[in-house]
């Protein structure tokens, strides 16, 4: 909370080497607000791999959204390379977003009771959504529908 | 001035500010959709039939429609997102964030402009 306060009346600051920076939010210094930070920042980096290639891959490449039906994700998920991809895409994504919401909640909700309710309604949807893929990813078994 | 409006006021600035809020907005869209998408995904697991009914559901033109609002953001998000780390690890980079900007939407509509085509094409020929 005290890496919030205060910090709006900051407008331009000077780094150690001289450098006007622009007012932007303030680098958490410390803390749990800090690894946040650079959990953002290193998911980001990998979900832009990770979500692009996958927006890529299912809506933009090779006819698309159009081709995508279950023997293209049965047959997909057939490689575990694939399952690993969107596993970690789901996590990520998860997290990053999740967080992400977080803050912007931190912003907009005012009242604690609202921001508290708001926030375990999200960590409740998230870790739901978070289980039911991961069964998804890693028990979705190919033969069970042959020739069925 | 009310706290309220500081908090608005962030940034204080043009370009940055709504490249933030654009930023905001693309994220809340994307873990929303997330949220739906792991849902219709899971359906995989009753069989090439009920899948294939998801699927069918989405393929009309207003979903296609939001499918590509959903590219779209998610572009926006991962090269904005490029740009603020830039900043953030690079100080120099805060010195010209508004050409970065810039750079950011340049990137953005020429690498929408055909993604644009390829799936507005995909959704006339659809109707």
């Amino acid at each position: 909370m005290s890496a919030e306060s205060g910090s709006t009346s900051q407008r331009a600051t000077l780094d150690k080497r001289g450098i006007t920076t622009p007012s932007v939010r303030p680098r958490p210094s410390q803390g749990f607000e800090l690894w946040w930070w650079l959990f953002m920042r290193i998911s980001g980096l990998l979900l832009l791999f990770l979500a692009v290639g996958h927006v890529l891959i299912m809506h933009v490449l090779d006819g698309g959204i159009e081709r995508v039906d279950y023997e293209f994700v049965a047959s997909r998920w057939q490689m575990p390379f694939w399952r690993t991809w969107d596993w970690l895409l789901l996590s990520l994504a998860l997290v990053h977003g999740t967080n992400g919401l977080r803050v912007i909640i931190q912003d907009y909700v005012r009242k604690p009771q609202a921001r508290f309710l708001l926030n375990w309604f999200f960590y409740i949807v998230t870790f739901i959504i978070f289980a039911l893929g991961t069964v998804v990813v890693f028990t979705f078994d190919y033969s069970k529908y042959l020739g069925g | 001035m009310s706290k309220r409006d500081e908090v608005g006021r962030l940034y204080n600035g043009k370009t940055g500010q709504w490249m933030w809020v654009a930023h905001r907005l693309t994220g809340v869209a994307i873990i929303l959709f997330l949220f739906a998408h792991v849902v219709d995904t899971a359906v995989i697991g009753w069989g090439p039939e009920a899948y294939n009914r998801v699927m069918e559901a989405y393929a009309n033109p207003i979903v296609r429609t939001l499918e590509l609002v959903l590219v779209a953001a998610v572009l926006f998000h991962a090269i904005n997102g490029v740009k603020i780390m830039l900043i953030d690890f690079w100080p120099r980079a805060a010195l010209i964030h508004k050409k970065l900007s810039l750079a950011t939407i340049i990137i953005f509509v020429v690498v929408m402009a055909p993604i644009t085509l390829l799936i507005g094409k995909s959704i006339i020929e659809s109707i």
